[in-house]
């Protein structure tokens, strides 16, 4: 069961790492994200949320949904661990 | 945990007079900053993550400074609960009330409606409003983590 648990591991791994291939360079000018939707965000975002710490403004607003889960995320951690570890004096 | 609690004891480490003092000093200024992190996100590197990390954190120095009941005495269990639940229930409250005043899921500029202040500035504020929730989650879950952890979850004494 192990080296089945292994074996697959290793070959998502290995898919991961090829599809890794046809990202774009790293800084990349010319991809997608770079082309149009950073400059995007450059421009409009103090203008569009009064918000001078465009990081903020990329979190908290058009990436809302994103930290959104990242908070549920936490709070989920959060829970498991209460439930897994937390016990009353009584018992 | 047991046996490294008992050595602790023997070599009477447990009961320092300056760091008892430090923190007793130092948590109020770390819980200001705390705020002002999460409060100055807009304008500074910061946010809720990182003012909720920071505020739990002082929590979390108390209990190691002192013992897990100074710890509660300040921040009980349920009002811990109450504001971790609370902070989450913001993030999506604030979301959901975006979208039945009728704009989008989060977005902002629809609560417009409710209190005109422009909605560019109703951007500006709801992004704040979703930061607080964020920071009370953050700390209220930080706590619990170790609370839980450093108690193996019975909650009486700690490390």
């Amino acid at each position: 069961m192990k080296t089945l648990a292994l074996l697959a591991t290793l070959c998502t791994g290995a898919l991961l790492l090829y599809g890794t291939k046809d990202f774009p360079a790293w800084g990349d000018p010319q991809s997608p994200a770079n082309s149009y939707l950073s400059p995007k965000y450059i421009e409009h975002a103090v203008q569009e949320t009064h918000v001078p710490n465009l990081v903020t403004a990329v979190l908290g607003d058009y990436r809302g949904y994103d930290t959104m889960f990242e908070t549920v995320v936490i709070y989920c951690a959060g829970m498991a661990v209460v439930s897994v570890l937390r016990r009353n004096r009584s018992q | 945990m047991k046996q490294l609690q008992e050595k602790a004891k023997q070599r009477q480490l447990g009961d320092s007079l300056i760091i008892k003092t430090a923190v007793r000093l130092m948590v109020p200024f770390i819980q200001l900053f705390g705020l002002y992190v999460i409060v100055h996100g807009h304008y500074s590197p910061g946010g809720g993550f990182q003012g909720g990390v920071i505020l739990g954190a002082s929590f979390i120095l108390l209990a190691l400074a002192f013992d897990m009941k100074t710890s509660f005495k300040h921040m009980s269990e349920k009002v811990n609960a109450i504001l971790g639940n609370l902070g989450a229930a913001i993030f999506i409250g604030v979301g959901l009330i975006c979208a039945l005043v009728g704009g989008l899921f989060l977005d902002y500029s629809a609560l417009n409606i409710i209190i005109p202040l422009g909605p560019v500035e109703w951007r500006s504020f709801g992004i704040f409003l979703v930061e607080v929730g964020v920071g009370l989650a953050v700390m209220s879950i930080m706590v619990l983590l170790y609370w839980n952890i450093s108690s193996s979850g019975k909650m009486d004494e700690g490390l």
